[in-house]
């Protein structure tokens, strides 16, 4: 409330133009490299290829510099590092399987690959405050619900090996699962800030668990539902896995009560046990995850760890393998592709990579001022955690293999844009969680008197509880909370001023 | 919100932990097991992009690789294709590195042995791309002609030695296979002609010189025997037996021929030493039973039967039977009964006696060699065992130049050289049908090279052919070819 001097905290751009440039480096190396295994000269295209990534991603620096200038600073570079990465194995499994840069996949992923940075930019530039998105809980979930289903319609919908995730329009194949991700993380983080504390608090307790009102089931059980519905009119084992995952996830992040994560996990299991017993494809997956070499199966998972086992511990090099050998080894086997021809060193660093990008989307969510941030940005990390799990968690064998894409890496067009627009979101809230107090956009006289007459109310009703539940909303505020919230948890994650303390801001 | 966010972060710190165990189990522990999965093209497909070693013989490639253009980067040669065959092996895409020293050396020639890791080391430093290592061979070209054109179109088998190293001079098994039909790039072609090969009965893919089903004796163990007895201390080659027409077999009524049928002398009577130069039936048969199973089994062994060699392929051992009877004692001592061979357990026991009663490790590879054929290492020669001491390896070697001066294996006989040999004619089946056998040594006073030839009956009942008649005059031109004439 009180701010005396302001110094201001580093914006951490400069780190992210040097991480930025040392990424593009290492692309652009690897880009040669497969060049000059496969086919003796270093790619002819590097020069254009290289300053088009290199002008693509500058420019969302820049309009990251305008718009989110206190954004956090590693997640624009690991991403571009990935993707870049991908972009290389694909173009090199092109080679291998005889494509050139006419006809091969390298080259529509690089479009989209242009096209969903700049997408990101996009989104960021319009949408300066994540709040808003807020506005747009239900039509979230519409929009989510609708992409979802939109693969069963006639016609548009298409079927791929064995999958009903793709629809088609045009000759264009769009798989829009990728995009419901972000309106399902969008949804569930409006609508759980919410009805968190009538989540959390009612209800009664049985064997030292706080049970739910039944009337409150209700949300679980429709994403339960649907996540069923998914699996058994798309055959998509992967994206029921994941949405659920997320809702329980969420769920819990809202609430803090264990309870929910086991009425998540014991649907779950209930669920996956009935698929297993009627469904010959899900028996098939976990026979094949049981034992990858059964004759008389597919030898999808056995060609992936034989290729990752051919690569060994620091890989056969760049273009010196034979990724191509294994099915979809552009795609949902592009890790299997790394592991073979980067070794399992390789495969560490993208694992690490991945992590680092799911640690710094928590940080965000950690460092977020209000409860609709925090659960945005813990939702959206935690989507690219679980699904990265998922796909190389089933080609390595922790899992049963099932169909997703590998964030970033894979080829495919709606994967890498919904991905880059995570990116945007979290970009956007590490913005505003970390923009000292002093450069706050603004607010209308009236808005602002209406947040102070509401904040002294707030204030009140606080008197009593922990510091922990900052998201109080207007609706809620009346609700008491229980005892063991947390209190110090809203220490320094942000840049902090080194003569003042920032006062909390609650929405 | 931030206690769960954290303990969210843990679950996702375990989920990313987990996919590094699970990577590190496939790409570290497990690797080999992958690897070595059957159907792994990569491994395969990872061998035909290095240039494999050539094997040489006296310099000369009877395998080597050459670049192609197609997806396979190097495909395997065989310049004398079947005449070496069964000392190559093949090198299939389909079928892998089969048969001969391309199985059992396949490491080396892939450049992936152990031994090679030093050369290893420097390639990688000076950037060369890796290649396989090269062999050269003991082979003697000329002695591995002769013996292939002795056998011709007969199917067996012909191993020469040089007693006194266990240098292996000359390996030929009939019938025999091109191995460049096997190595084609022309997949459906090496599937049929895979096919045909596995499929004829006159098995040509096995290597019938050091293994397959291998052979009855006959009277070529008349030398252990004899070996035996001499050891034993209570015979010399002048000790008299009993050598009448027939044998009756202890405990049966089945009666014994000689082979001419008659007696073995002008009496009954008949010394150790005419008994192996005519070959006698009779009177080994009643040594055998005299010397009884334990000391036959034990000489045996001592030249090694019953041992397991690699040359480097692996030989099949060669064994003498056990828990017999006393007509079964009988019927070994002239190499019948379940006594069974490998013909170059036949030429080792030659060897042996040419060498003055040690066996000497038979070989193969003289010398593992780079890519710049600089010698990597080389074999040294390595005596296995002692069979028989001088004296009675002396008194072997003159009952065997008798065989070829006077007796049964005259066909044998050089101009000008002493030949050292023993003849046999082995039964099988029961139609009377015997293989022709005849091994030996030249010269007799300073052995050069020692043989073994087998030649198997083309019929199953008996078509004439002798160890004297068909296998002895074989021998003669591989003989000829070994003592340089």
């Amino acid at each position: 409330m009180s701010t005396v001097t302001d110094v201001r905290p580093p914006t951490g751009r400069f780190t992210e133009l040097l991480l930025l440039l040392f990424a593009i480096a290492i692309v652009l190396v690897a880009y040669a490299n497969v060049g000059l295994a496969t086919t003796g000269s270093i790619p002819a295209g590097i020069v254009v290829q290289g300053s088009g990534l290199l002008i693509i991603s500058l420019g969302l620096h820049l309009v990251i510099r305008h718009v989110a200038k206190y954004a956090d600073p590693l997640l624009l570079p690991i991403a571009t590092l990935l993707n870049g990465l991908g972009l290389v194995m694909i173009y090199r499994i092109d080679i291998g399987q005889g494509f050139d840069a006419g006809n091969g996949a390298a080259t529509r992923q690089l479009l989209w690959s242009v096209l969903s940075i700049v997408l990101a930019g996009a989104v960021l530039w319009i949408l300066r405050d994540h709040r808003i998105l807020r506005r747009y809980t239900f039509t979230a979930m519409a929009a989510g619900f609708a992409l979802l289903l939109l693969p069963m319609l006639p016609v548009i919908g298409q079927t791929v090996n064995g999958s009903r995730l793709w629809i088609s329009i045009a000759g264009f194949t769009f798989q829009p699962g990728e995009i419901a991700k972000i309106c399902l993380t969008v949804f569930f983080a409006g609508y759980l800030v919410q009805t968190r504390d009538a989540l959390s608090l009612v209800g009664r307790r049985f064997m030292g668990l706080q049970l739910p009102r039944g009337r409150d089931l209700g949300p679980i059980l429709a994403a339960w539902g649907l996540s069923v519905l998914i699996l058994v009119a798309q055959r998509d084992l992967g994206s029921s896995l994941l949405f659920f995952g997320l809702f329980v996830a969420m769920l819990y992040l809202a609430t803090e009560r264990l309870s929910w994560i086991i009425i998540g996990l014991s649907l779950f299991v209930g669920g996956a046990f009935v698929a297993w017993r009627l469904f010959s494809h899900v028996q098939t997956r976990v026979d094949l995850w049981l034992d990858p070499f059964a004759p008389g199966l597919s030898d999808q998972v056995a060609k992936g760890l034989m290729g990752m086992a051919h690569g060994g511990m620091f890989g056969t090099g760049l273009g010196e393998g034979y990724p191509y050998e294994t099915y979809f080894a552009n795609s949902d086997y592009i890790v299997a592709s790394f592991g073979e021809e980067l070794g399992m060193v390789g495969l560490f660093a993208i694992i690490m990579l991945y992590a680092l990008l799911a640690e710094r989307g928590l940080r965000t969510a950690i460092g977020a001022r209000e409860g609709f941030g925090k659960l945005l940005a813990a939702g959206l990390a935690f989507s690219i955690a679980l699904q990265a799990f998922v796909v190389i968690g089933g080609i390595t064998r922790a899992i049963p293999l099932t169909g997703l894409t590998t964030p970033f890496l894979s080829a495919g067009g709606s994967s890498l844009l919904a991905n880059w627009i995570i990116i945007a979101l979290l970009l956007r809230i590490s913005d505003h969680a970390r923009r000292p107090e002093s450069e706050r956009p603004i607010e209308k006289p009236r808005k602002q008197a209406k947040r102070a007459a509401r904040e002294s109310a707030e204030a009140q009703a606080r008197a009593k509880s922990e510091a922990d539940r900052e998201a109080a909303t207007a609706d809620t505020a009346e609700v008491e909370h229980s005892a063991d919230t947390h209190s110090g948890d809203t220490e320094a994650q942000r840049p902090q001023t080194t003569t003042t303390t920032i006062e909390e801001e609650k929405e | 919100m931030n206690t769960p966010i954290r303990r969210l972060a843990l679950v996702v710190f375990t989920m990313f932990t987990v996919l590094l165990l699970t990577t590190t189990w496939i790409q570290f522990i497990q690797v080999d097991d992958l690897r070595d999965q059957p159907g792994n093209r990569r491994t395969l497909l990872d061998s035909y992009s290095r240039d494999r070693g050539a094997i040489l013989v006296d310099g000369t490639a009877i395998a080597d690789s050459t670049e192609t253009d197609d997806e396979l980067r190097w495909i395997r040669n065989y310049p004398l294709g079947a005449q070496y065959s069964h000392i190559t092996g093949y090198y299939s895409f389909i079928y892998g590195a089969g048969g001969g020293l391309e199985s059992s050396r396949d490491s080396v020639l892939a450049g992936t042995d152990d031994s090679l890791f030093y050369s290893r080391i420097a390639d990688m430093v000076t950037g060369t791309p890796p290649t396989g290592a090269a062999l050269e061979l003991t082979i003697d070209p000329d002695v591995q002609a002769a013996a292939e054109s002795a056998l011709g179109d007969q199917r067996g088998a012909v191993v020469a030695l040089d007693p006194s190293t266990g240098a292996i001079l000359a390996m030929v098994s009939h019938p025999t296979y091109d191995p460049n039909a096997l190595s084609s790039h022309n997949l459906t072609s090496v599937e049929e002609s895979y096919n045909a090969l596995a499929d004829d009965e006159g098995q040509p893919l096995t290597n019938r010189a050091i293994g397959g089903d291998l052979y009855p004796p006959g009277s070529v163990f008349k030398l252990v025997v004899a070996a035996a007895a001499l050891e034993s201390g209570e015979y010399t080659p002048d000790s008299t037996l009993d050598g009448p027409q027939t044998y009756t077999l202890p405990g049966t009524t089945t009666e014994l021929p000689n082979f001419e049928g008659g007696t073995c002398g002008p009496t009954d009577q008949v010394s150790l030493a005419d008994s192996i130069r005519v070959s006698c039936n009779t009177s080994m048969a009643a040594l055998a039973n005299d010397l009884g199973p334990t000391a036959i089994d034990e000489q045996a062994q001592k030249f090694g039967f019953e041992q397991d060699l690699s040359i480097p392929m692996a030989v099949t051992p060669s064994v003498y039977p056990n828990e017999l009877n006393d007509a079964q004692v009988a019927l070994t001592g002239i190499g019948q009964y379940d006594v069974r061979v490998t013909p170059l357990q036949v030429a080792m026991t030659s060897a042996a006696i040419a060498n003055d009663g040690k066996v000497m490790k038979p070989y193969l590879v003289e010398s593992v060699r780079d890519g710049d054929l600089d010698v990597i290492s080389e074999t040294r020669p390595n005596q296995l065992s002692s069979a028989v001491s001088d004296t009675t390896a002396e008194e072997l070697t003159d009952m065997m130049v008798s065989v070829v001066d006077e007796g049964s294996g005259t066909a044998a006989a050089l101009p000008g050289v002493s030949v050292a040999g023993k003849t046999g004619t082995a039964e099988f089946g029961s139609n009377g049908a015997a293989h022709a056998w005849f091994t030996g040594f030249a010269p007799a006073d300073d052995p050069q090279i020692a043989v073994a030839v087998i030649i198997e009956s083309a019929t199953d009942s008996w078509a004439g052919g002798s160890g004297g008649t068909l296998a002895a005059p074989a021998a003669q031109s591989v003989l000829q070819a070994g003592v340089g004439q």
